[in-house]
C-alpha cells in the first residue's frame, strides 16, 4: 500500500506530461492556410497607402501576368526583414503589389524610404477588412497570383533568403 | 485509541474527501464546461436554452444593428451553414467588427436568440480566434468556409 | 558591445553551474572536503554574473538599442523610460533571464546565509540548485538568446503590447518570478534532503525561511496581478480563473500547503514525507504555470508571444527535473522513518485538513485548467471559465476558512475534544451572532454563497483574532502576531470578495455631454468629451463630476489609442472611497452624439487586495520573527561560551 502511494505521483505526474505533448505536438494549427487557395481573388478596391504610389483594386491583378501581392504593415519587424528579399524579386522582374494592414500613410511612407520600395501599387486596409477577406490571418504574407487573378499560393510569414527560387518557381508554374 | 486507528481515520477522512472533490469537479465540469459551437452545430445538434456555451463565426455584414439605448447591439453571426441572431449589452471589443470574426459567451433563449454576456477578441494582429481556425470568409459570396 | 558582454557573462555563469552541480555531487557522493569548498563561492559568482547579464539587457532597452533584435520586437524609443525598463521583462526572452537570475542570486543566498543545515545536505542543495539553473541556461542559449543582433537595425522598435504598458507591470511580473523561483529553492532543498536522507526537524527549520519568503512574494504578485487585471482590463472583475492568473495560483496553494506543513515538521517532527513531496508539488507548479504560459497551448487574454518550440524545450525541463525528482522521492523516502505521531485532536490533524483542503483545491484548479486540453484530444472544442471554479472553489475554500480560525486554538500533539469545543465555542458564538444580525440585513436579496462568505469572513475575522486573547501581548513572539495577522487578512479579503459578488450595482448607459447619470447614490454628470495625447497614444477623455451628498470630484475615463502596434485600451476612471470604489468605463461613440458609459458601484472591494497584502505582511513579520530568533538563540549561546 505504502509503496504504491510513493510511486502514485510520478505516475499521475507522467500522465500530465503526456497530456501536454499532445497538446503541444497535435497537428499545428497556429498557421491558418486561406481557404481561396487555387480560387480567383475576392473583389476589393483599396484607396493608396504611400504618397508615391497608386491605389490598388482586385481588377487590377489579373493583368494574364503573374505577380505577387504581399501583405505587409510598417509596424512589423518581419516585414522590414524581407524587404531585401522583395528587393531581390523584383530586380528578378517580378512585379509585386502590396496591402498595408492597419496603417498610416505617413508611417508606410517613412517604412518604404527605409527599406526600400519594390511595390508597383500599394493599398490601405485600414480595418483589416480586405486581409480577413483573402483569408489572411497575420503580416506578413505574399500571395502569388497567376494571370487570371487566382491566388496560386500562400507563403506564410517572411520570405527569407531560400525562398526566393521556390517563390520564382511558383510565379514561373501559374503562367 | 492506538496510533495506528488514527491514521487509519484520517486516511479514511483523506480519502472521502479526495473522492467527494472528484465527484465536485466531474459534476461541476458536466454542468459548467461551456462548449464551443458554430451556428452550423447549434442547427444540427441543438443547444437547449440556457447553457453556457461558446459561440463563434463571423458577424454577418450589414447584419449590426443598435437598439435605441447605445448599449444594446444586435448581429447575425454564421459559419456559411447556418446563421443565428445574437444580441449583446455592454462595450464592445475594439475589433469587434461586421465581418470579422467572433467568439461569444452566453446563452440561448427560448426564441432561439443567443444572448451574449461576453465578447471576445484578442488585443493581437493575429486577431483568428483559435477556435476559428480554419475558417475564412469569403467577400464576394459572403459565405464563411469551413474547414472540415 | 554590451550586447556581447552580457552574452558572455551567460555562457560565463553556465558553465559555473555545471562545475557547482559536479563538484558538488562527486564531493558528496565521495565526501571530498576540498571539493566541496569552491562549491559555495561558485555558487556566488554564478549569482554575480547573472545580475550583470540582467543589468546589461536593462541598460540595452534603456538606451533603445535597436540593433538587439529583442529590443526592435518588444520596445520603441518613443515610450517613457519607465516602460522601456519595464519592457526588459515583458517578453518571453527578458523575462525567462529575469528567471535564471532571480535563481542565480536565490541560489548565491543560499550559499552565502544558509547556517543550520548540516553541511552535505547544504552542498546537495546547492548542487540540485545548480542543476536547474543549468537547464534554465541551455534553454536561454539555444533557444532564446535575449543578445542577438539585428542586421540590418531597424530605424524604430516594434512597441510594447500596449495592455503590458502599465506602472503595474514594472512591479507585478518580478515579484511573481521571485516567488516561483523561490519555490525552486525549496525544492533544491528537498532534492538534498532526500539525496542525504536527512529528512527531519532541523532540516525543516532551514527549509522554512525560504519557503515563507518565496511565499510572500508570491501573494504580493498575485494580489499586485488581481489589482492590475482589474483596472486594466476595465471589465470590472478582480479574477477572472484564466489560465495565466491560475498559473500563478497554484504555485501559491501549493507554497501555502507547503508552509504549514514545513511547520509541523519543525516543531513536531511529523508529515515527513508528505512536506518533501510538497516542496516537489509546489516547484512542479511554478514550472508547469510558466510551460501553460509560454507554450500557448491554452489561449488567455495574457497571451505572451507563444512558440510550440519554446513549449516542447520547458516541458523537456519539467519532465526531467519533476520526474527526476519524483523518482528520486520513490526511490529514497522508503529509507525515512516515520515521523512523530500525534493525536486526532491535535494542532497537527487541524494543519492536515488544511494541507488537504488546498490539496483538493489545487488539483480541482488543475483540472478545470487542463481540462480543455484533455478534451481537445478527443477532438471536442470547450472551455471552462468562472462558473466551474466559483462552484468548486467557493464551498472548499469557506471550509478551509473555518479551519483555518480553529486551528491555532488546539494545541499541539493531543488536545481534549471537550476543552477544545469550549475554547471555540466563545469566538465562533459571538463572532457567529454578530455577523449573522448583520448579514440577516441582506438576506434574501443576495445569492447562498455570497451570505454565507459575509458571515463566515465576519466570525473567522473575529476568531482569528483569539490566538491573542489574554496573552501576555508584549511577550507574544513576532510569529505569533505574523499567522494572526496573515489569518485575520484571509478573512478581510474574503469579506471584500463577498462584498463585492453580493452588493456591485452595476449601470450601462449611452449619454450624452450634459446628462446626468444616477447610481447607487452616486451622481455623475457628464461634462464633456476631449481628445489628449500622451507619450506615446492619443485618447479621447471624458469628464465627468462626480457626487455624493456633498462634495463633486471630476473623473476621467479614457479610450486610449497607441500607434505601434496599432491598438486601443479602454482606462477605467476609479474613486475610491472609504465604504468601495466607484468604477467607470468610457465606451464607444453611437449614434446621436451619445457615448457608451458602463459604471459599477463596488462596495468594500479594496478590502480584497487590503486583505492580500495583510497575508504578506503576516508573512513577512514570520519570518522575521523566526530569524529574529534565531539570531537571538545564536548570540546568547556565543554569550554563554
Amino acid at each position: 500500500m505504502r509503496k504504491l502511494l510513493i510511486w502514485l505521483p510520478l505516475a499521475l505526474f507522467l500522465g500530465f506530461i503526456a497530456l501536454f505533448a499532445s497538446g503541444l505536438f497535435q497537428p499545428d494549427d497556429r498557421i491558418i492556410h486561406s481557404r481561396l487557395v487555387g480560387q480567383p481573388l475576392p473583389a476589393f478596391t483599396l484607396p493608396a497607402a504611400a504618397s508615391d504610389r497608386p491605389s490598388l483594386a482586385s481588377a487590377q491583378l489579373a493583368t494574364g501576368q503573374p505577380r505577387l501581392l504581399n501583405i505587409f504593415a510598417s509596424w512589423c519587424v518581419p516585414c522590414a526583414a524581407e524587404a531585401p528579399q522583395l528587393d531581390a524579386l523584383k530586380a528578378a522582374g517580378v512585379q509585386i503589389d502590396a496591402i498595408a494592414i492597419r496603417d498610416a500613410r505617413p508611417d508606410v511612407d517613412a517604412f518604404l524610404k527605409r527599406n526600400g520600395n519594390p511595390y508597383a501599387r500599394i493599398g490601405l486596409d485600414a480595418r483589416s477588412e480586405v486581409q480577413i477577406a483573402l483569408g489572411s490571418s497575420g503580416v506578413p504574407e505574399t500571395f502569388v497570383i497567376d494571370g487570371k487573378g487566382r491566388i496560386a499560393y500562400q507563403h506564410i510569414g517572411e520570405i527569407r533568403a531560400d525562398d526566393v527560387p521556390m517563390i520564382l518557381d511558383r510565379l514561373r508554374a501559374a503562367q | 485509541m492506538k496510533a495506528k486507528h488514527q491514521r487509519l481515520i484520517l486516511a479514511l477522512v483523506a480519502l472521502a474527501a479526495l473522492i467527494g472533490a472528484g465527484l465536485l469537479a466531474a459534476s461541476a465540469l458536466k454542468d459548467e464546461a461551456a462548449y464551443f459551437y458554430a451556428p452550423g452545430d447549434v442547427k444540427a445538434k441543438g443547444v437547449e436554452p440556457g447553457k453556457a456555451i461558446r459561440l463563434g463565426g463571423m458577424v454577418v455584414k450589414g447584419s449590426l444593428k443598435r437598439a435605441a439605448d447605445g448599449v444594446t447591439m444586435s448581429f447575425d453571426v454564421t459559419d456559411g451553414k447556418a446563421t443565428v441572431p445574437a444580441t449583446f449589452s455592454g462595450i464592445a471589443p475594439d475589433l469587434f467588427k461586421e465581418g470579422s470574426g467572433v467568439v461569444a459567451e452566453g446563452s440561448f433563449d427560448a426564441k432561439g436568440t443567443f444572448i451574449a454576456t461576453n465578447l471576445l477578441a484578442k488585443h493581437d494582429e493575429r486577431y483568428m480566434p483559435r477556435e476559428l481556425e480554419g475558417m475564412s470568409y469569403n467577400e464576394t459570396t459572403r459565405v464563411l468556409q469551413v474547414d472540415q | 558591445m554590451i550586447a556581447e558582454t552580457g552574452l558572455a557573462a551567460l555562457w560565463l555563469a553556465a558553465s559555473l553551474a555545471l562545475l557547482q552541480l559536479v563538484l558538488a555531487f562527486v564531493g558528496v557522493k565521495g565526501n571530498k572536503p576540498d571539493l566541496l569548498a569552491a562549491v559555495r563561492p561558485a555558487a556566488v559568482a554564478q549569482g554575480v554574473l547573472t545580475a550583470i547579464a540582467f543589468a546589461l539587457l536593462i541598460a540595452l532597452f534603456m538606451r533603445s538599442d535597436m540593433s538587439v533584435l529583442l529590443v526592435a520586437t518588444n520596445s520603441h524609443s518613443a515610450k517613457p523610460w519607465l516602460y522601456k525598463f519595464a519592457g526588459t521583462w515583458g517578453n518571453h526572452e527578458g523575462s525567462m533571464l529575469l528567471w535564471v537570475t532571480v535563481m542565480g542570486v536565490a541560489g548565491a543566498a543560499v550559499a552565502l546565509f544558509e547556517r543550520a543545515l548540516r553541511r552535505d545536505t547544504h552542498m546537495a542543495t546547492l548542487g540540485g540548485q545548480a542543476a536547474i539553473s543549468l537547464g534554465f541556461y541551455a534553454f536561454l542559449l539555444f533557444s532564446s538568446n535575449p543578445f542577438a543582433r539585428i542586421d540590418p537595425a531597424p530605424a524604430d522598435g516594434q512597441g510594447l503590447n500596449p495592455l503590458l504598458q502599465d506602472p503595474g507591470l514594472a512591479f507585478h511580473p518580478p515579484t511573481l518570478y521571485l516567488g516561483y523561483v523561490g519555490l525552486s529553492v525549496a525544492f533544491s532543498f528537498a532534492i538534498g534532503a532526500l539525496l542525504t536522507r536527512q529528512v527531519d526537524a532541523s532540516f525543516a527549520r532551514a527549509m522554512r525561511p525560504w519557503v515563507l519568503g518565496a511565499w510572500v512574494l508570491l501573494t504580493l504578485g498575485i494580489t499586485a496581478g488581481s489589482y492590475w487585471a482589474y483596472y486594466e482590463l476595465g471589465w470590472g472583475g478582480w479574477w477572472f480563473w484564466d489560465p495565466v492568473e491560475n498559473a500563478s495560483l497554484m504555485p501559491w496553494l501549493a507554497a501555502t500547503a507547503l508552509l504549514h506543513s514545513v511547520t509541523v515538521l519543525a516543531t513536531r517532527d511529523a508529515l515527513r514525507a508528505w512536506t518533501v513531496m510538497l516542496a516537489v508539488v509546489a516547484f512542479s507548479m511554478s514550472m508547469v504555470g510558466t510551460f501553460l504560459v509560454r507554450s500557448g497551448i491554452l489561449t488567455s487574454v495574457h497571451a505572451f508571444a507563444v512558440d510550440p518550440t519554446r513549449g516542447s524545450f520547458i516541458l523537456g525541463l519539467l519532465a526531467l527535473y519533476i520526474g527526476g525528482a519524483l523518482a528520486l522521492f520513490g526511490w529514497r523516502i522508503g529509507a525515512v522513518r516515520e515521523g512523530a505521531p500525534f493525536e486526532l485532536v491535535s494542532r497537527e490533524t487541524m494543519l492536515v485538513i488544511n494541507n488537504l483542503l488546498l490539496t483538493v483545491i489545487l488539483g480541482l484548479v488543475l483540472i478545470g485548467t487542463l481540462y480543455p486540453l484533455m478534451t481537445e484530444a478527443f477532438g471536442h472544442k470547450v472551455s471552462v471559465g468562472a462558473p466551474y471554479f466559483d462552484r468548486i472553489a467557493g464551498p472548499i475554500a469557506l471550509a478551509l476558512m473555518i479551519a483555518m480560525a480553529a486551528g491555532p486554538l488546539v494545541r499541539w500533539r493531543r488536545d481534549q475534544a471537550r476543552v477544545v469545543s469550549k475554547r471555540l465555542l466563545i469566538p465562533f458564538g459571538i463572532a457567529l451572532l454578530l455577523s449573522s444580525l448583520v448579514s440577516a440585513l441582506a438576506w434574501g436579496r443576495i445569492g447562498i454563497l455570497p451570505f454565507l462568505g459575509l458571515v463566515i469572513a465576519g466570525s473567522v475575522a473575529v476568531a482569528s483574532l483569539a490566538p491573542l486573547w489574554k496573552r501576555n501581548l508584549r511577550r507574544t513572539p513576532l510569529f505569533t502576531y505574523g499567522m494572526v495577522i496573515a489569518h485575520l487578512g484571509c478573512a478581510v479579503s474574503l469579506g471584500g470578495m463577498a462584498s463585492d459578488s453580493a452588493f456591485t450595482v452595476e449601470k450601462l448607459v449611452a449619454a450624452r455631454p450634459g446628462d446626468t447619470i444616477e447610481t447607487a447614490g452616486w451622481q455623475l454628470r457628464f461634462l464633456q468629451i476631449q481628445p489628449l495625447a500622451g507619450d506615446n497614444w492619443t485618447a479621447l477623455q471624458a469628464d465627468m463630476e462626480v457626487r455624493r451628498n456633498g462634495a463633486s470630484v471630476t473623473i476621467h475615463p479614457q479610450s486610449r489609442f497607441f500607434a505601434s502596434p496599432p491598438t486601443s485600451t479602454s482606462e477605467a476612471a476609479l474613486l475610491t472611497r472609504w465604504d468601495g470604489q466607484l468604477y467607470v468605463v468610457l465606451g464607444e461613440e453611437v449614434e446621436g452624439g451619445r457615448w457608451q458609459l458602463r459604471i459599477w458601484w463596488k462596495p468594500f472591494v479594496t478590502l480584497i487586495w487590503l486583505g492580500g497584502i495583510m497575508i504578506a505582511l503576516g508573512g513577512a513579520l514570520a519570518l522575521l520573527g523566526r530569524e529574529r530568533r534565531g539570531w537571538l538563540m545564536k548570540w546568547r549561546a556565543r554569550a554563554a561560551a
